[in-house]
């Protein structure tokens, strides 16, 4: 962003205070813009009214992130990488999750192809209320085939995720292309030999391309800058992956430097960086548990310092599920605690003897005991306290979980202990134990003390309920 | 004879063409190219007289014009280059050269303090060696200045037999009733640069453990290895004061990390013990920049507690469990101390044995139905060891407090690539496509 005080997006607004973009006053709206909760397009009167197209533009070039966004694949899958404007994630956020491209070759049989790729599609970890996913497919073209490339290439478009096609070989990315057209797919790579075809064919199907130079940083920004003289915007990086010893830590200097350079106005490298995990196969590892851990490590290292979608190998569990955390670790945004709403939540179908239990919004928090519940068939009300997102010990010290606090929670969910429920009871979170005697008196009502970690709930109730 | 053309001309000439490469481009002022120059490549005069960006597209037109017939320079063919279709048209032809340039950061003014644990007979100790942590100049393994000082691994040992994570425990089954031994295996055979000693049992709650006894403890372990070590409490705050001042006592001049000094305890006496008997104090807050400064200050001020006395816990919160929260915590730790803030110049230390109170690091399976399969534990629980230390390690933590070995191995392997000691035949990346793996 060119721009870093609301005042100066100001100047760009209508300044009517229409109130239409759902913020009070347009200033309002202008600090929205500023930390990127809202974008231009959420200003009616800008976009519609034509006396302000200039200013609308003006603004967005303003606004535009230092780094290129760029989106691969089409649909509700496609991936959108890039987009940063910061250095270290508390002076903002990190945009874009880093995404997770796992490869297959040309060279499989059918069968083990769509397997995998399905796998791929089909990864799912449940983590504070949503699902962390794997984000595509790299296809090598390992034959150096076109039909053969071409053929892969139409099987892994059926299933729907994004594409990275990955060649050298203009000849073999164009096979590719040409029974992919609407799909967006990343070329991977134009390189000092192909860099004219391959830019070539980026322009002609308008799609992203990566340029790859290894450890080369100056060339790597001369193709880059040539490839947008030529009308490319969307290009990604590969400065090279080296998986081991000191070429590795040549590999994280490029990634730093590129980045830095980038956040810092450089425009000819402000692009995003792809990593390459996956080289921790050529490095000689004799056994695949060890070569994943390596592959993990790398890539743990590139998603924490701006690797914004790698390429990698392992599908094991112990692979995939570290990496789809630390990603979310990365990028989930330092500004607000994910959060659920506050108010009254069914688990099951509770009835007027079904226990109430409380805990917080902290996302977190209501997941786990939320799951802990359901996982065990307990059907019981569940009321969330909005403690500002914050978790049960630290709301408890830090004073947003009191006795108050719940006694509004259940005004404002129309939950009343005394009439929508037979026993008049409440399930407090052990960590919350001090607010007992507090809560018995702000409610009027019976106060339990549950167990400390919700895991332990299901063998609490059957000892403690229904209440004697 | 060149043939001479004007801008305005051929924009006019494609007008009736389906040629979106003009589409918004608008040409401003009318130039005259000699098309004869154009012929063989980028012509870096023109460039100089046009400048980069009407030169490329000087070549553009001119690329566009033989490709439609016009007769560009001298016997320009007339046809269509006989490439592939798709391939025709280059609308490339040659690099334009450029420097990559990136300043080091300005405001990195400040060293972090380096701070020795473990004495040697040159220093009055017993150690067979010291490790030294901190003197950092840049943000971990950065270019802007070389990082003085590896990152070391200390492994966990306890005072008593306790339930640990079955891939952890397997590794100790054999010496957990032994804190020597224990300790001994960590050193020989899990290479563990420093040990740990965790006095849980003096734990009120636990087994009550005498100071006494805690101390006897401590120096069955000082025998039984060379390496620095460390010396926790059970975490108890009434406690821990009373049996941290007796170990410091029994392991005067060694240089021990006293493990820790935190608000919620008496941390005057912690300090006032390693002081008196010759060690360091690990200066523990919960997550809480503010709440660090607070207590480095008064362990400053108040205890006197020398510079290179002191090391911080900001606190380890695991992969999944609040990483988010320790990496940022400790990145803007160490971020505000090299721009200068001098409370805050410490080497930092992570537990990051938290790791194993994930339950994706412990558990069989995925208590959640709808999850893909969570595979086998032994092998989720070390790499979650393993990320959740890196993290931090990149955020500018130095001291890692560990248990799995694997976990260590290969930590210590990873953090010491990026730092530059691991040395490794090249390998040559640009055929990945091709390998096989
Ligand atoms: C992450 C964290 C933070 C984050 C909070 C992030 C957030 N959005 O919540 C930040 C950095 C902001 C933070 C700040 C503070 N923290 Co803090 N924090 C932690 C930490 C590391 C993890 C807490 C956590 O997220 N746990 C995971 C969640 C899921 O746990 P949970 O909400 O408690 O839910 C579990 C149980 O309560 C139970 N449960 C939940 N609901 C219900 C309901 C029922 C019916 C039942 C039966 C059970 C149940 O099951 C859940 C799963 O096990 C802990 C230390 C630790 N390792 O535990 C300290 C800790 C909680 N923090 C602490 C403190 C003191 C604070 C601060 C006051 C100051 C400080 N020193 O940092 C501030 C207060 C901030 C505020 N309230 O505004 C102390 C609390 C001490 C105490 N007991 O009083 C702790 C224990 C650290 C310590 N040892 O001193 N903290
Ligand atoms: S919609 Fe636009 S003009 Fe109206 S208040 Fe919002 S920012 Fe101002």
């Amino acid at each position: 962003m060119k721009i870093n005080s609301p005042l100066e997006a100001y100047k760009y607004l209508p300044q009517t205070n229409c109130g239409e973009c759902g913020e009070p006053t347009c200033m309002a709206f202008a600090s929205k813009l500023i930390d990127r909760s809202e974008k231009t397009a959420d200003c009616p009167p800008l976009v519609k009214e034509k006396k302000y197209a200039k200013k609308l533009a003006e603004l967005d070039r303003l606004l535009a992130p230092e780094i290129r966004q760029i989106t691969i694949g089409v649909g509700e899958r496609a991936a959108n990488i890039g987009g940063d404007d910061v250095l270290y994630r508390h002076r903002l956020t990190f945009f874009n999750k880093t995404k997770m491209f796992f490869d297959v070759s040309d060279t499989m049989e059918e069968a083990a192809l769509i397997e995998r790729v399905k796998k791929i599609a089909d990864f799912k970890k449940f983590y504070v209320g949503r699902n962390l996913l794997l984000d595509g497919v790299a296809i090598k073209a390992a034959s150096n085939d076109p039909a053969k490339f071409a053929a892969a290439v139409k099987k892994v478009a059926e299933i729907g995720l994004p594409m990275i096609f990955c060649s050298y070989n203009p000849e073999v990315l164009k096979a590719g292309l040409e029974v992919a057209k609407d799909k967006n797919p990343l070329l991977y790579a134009a390189n000092q030999d192909n860099w004219k075809e391959v830019g070539e064919l980026a322009l002609e199907y308008k799609v992203p391309v990566v340029i790859s130079v290894i450890n080369d940083l100056d060339a790597l920004k001369s193709l880059a800058k040539t490839f947008a003289e030529a009308g490319i915007k969307d290009i990604v990086l590969d400065p090279g992956t080296c998986p081991t010893g000191t070429g590795l830590k040549d590999t994280f200097t490029n990634f730093l430097k590129i980045r830095r350079a980038g956040i810092m106005g450089d425009g000819d490298i402000a692009y995003p960086i792809m990593a390459l995990p996956v080289t921790a196969w050529m490095a000689g590892i004799s056994d695949p548990v060890s070569a994943s851990y390596w592959e993990t490590v790398m890539a743990s290292v590139f998603t924490i310092k701006y690797g914004d979608i790698m390429i990698l190998h392992s599908l094991e569990p112990y692979a995939t599920l570290p990496l789809v955390h630390l990603a979310e670790t990365i990028y989930t945004d330092p500004r607000t605690p994910v959060s659920v709403d506050g108010g009254m939540y069914k688990v099951g179908e509770p009835d007027k003897d079904s226990p109430v239990f409380f805990t917080t919004n902290f996302a977190l928090t209501y997941y786990t005991v939320e799951s802990d519940i359901s996982a065990n068939g307990i059907v019981c009300w569940l009321l969330a306290v909005d403690t500002d997102g914050i978790g049960v010990e630290a709301a408890v010290a830090g004073g947003q979980l009191t006795a108050a606090k719940v006694k509004d929670a259940f005004d404002k969910a129309g939950f009343d202990l005394k009439k929508d429920v037979n026993h008049n009871t409440v399930i407090v979170p052990g960590l919350a134990a001090r607010l007992q005697g507090d809560l018995e008196d702000t409610l009027g009502a019976n106060v339990k003390v549950g167990p400390m970690d919700s895991g332990r709930i299901p063998g609490w109730i059957e000892k403690n309920w229904p209440p004697k | 004879m060149a043939k001479k053309i004007k801008l305005s001309e051929i924009t006019d000439m494609f007008k009736g063409m389906d040629v979106e490469a003009f589409e918004g481009v608008t040409i401003e002022g009318d130039i005259e190219i000699d098309l004869g120059g154009l012929g063989g490549g980028f012509d870096p005069m023109l460039a100089a007289a046009l400048g980069q960006e009407s030169a490329i597209l000087a070549q553009h037109f001119a690329r566009l014009a033989g490709m439609f017939g016009y007769p560009v320079g001298i016997g320009a063919p007339a046809a269509a280059p006989a490439v592939s279709p798709a391939l025709a048209a280059p609308k490339f032809k040659d690099l334009i050269p450029a420097k990559f340039d990136v300043a080091n950061i300005e405001e990195w003014t400040t060293q972090i303090q380096e701070v020795p644990i473990g004495n040697t007979s040159a220093d009055g100790g017993s150690r067979g060696k010291r490790v030294m942590l901190g003197g950092e100049k840049a943000l971990p393994f950065y270019f802007d200045a070389p990082m003085p000082n590896r990152n070391q691994v200390t492994i966990d040992v306890f005072d008593m037999r306790l339930g640990l994570a079955k891939a952890v425990k397997e590794n100790y089954d054999d010496v957990m009733d032994d804190p020597g031994e224990w300790a001994k295996k960590n050193v020989e055979k899990f290479n563990a640069d420093m040990i740990t000693i965790h006095l849980i049992s003096t734990d009120p709650l636990i087994k009550d453990t005498s100071p006494k006894d805690a101390a006897k403890t401590v120096e069955e372990v000082l025998q039984a290895v060379d390496v620095p070590i460390a010396i926790g409490g059970s975490g108890n705050p009434q406690k821990d004061p009373l049996v941290l001042a007796k170990a410091a006592e029994v392991a005067e001049g060694e240089r021990c990390l006293i493990a820790s000094a935190s608000l919620n305890l008496d941390y005057a006496a912690i300090a006032e013990a390693a002081l008196k008997y010759d060690h360091d104090v690990l200066s523990w807050t919960q997550l809480d920049m503010n709440a660090q400064k607070e207590l480095n200050r008064k362990l400053m001020k108040q205890c006197n507690v020398p510079r290179d006395r002191i090391i911080m816990d900001p606190t380890t919160a695991a992969l999944g469990y609040g990483l988010d929260y320790a990496y940022t915590n400790m990145e803007r730790i160490r971020l505000a101390a090299l721009m200068g803030d001098d409370e805050l110049t410490f080497p930092m230390s992570s537990g990051t044995t938290n790791a194993w109170g994930a339950r994706e690091s412990w558990m069989v399976s995925s208590p959640l139905g709808q999850d893909s399969d969570w595979g086998p534990r032994e092998y989720r629980g070390p790499i979650w060891e393993i990320v959740t230390g890196l993290s931090l390690a990149i955020a500018g933590n130095d001291l890692f407090m560990m248990m799995h070995p694997t976990s260590v191995a290969v930590l210590k392997h990873i953090t010491q690539t990026l730092f530059g000691t691991i040395e490794a035949e090249p390998i040559d990346i640009a055929n990945w496509i091709g390998a096989e793996v």
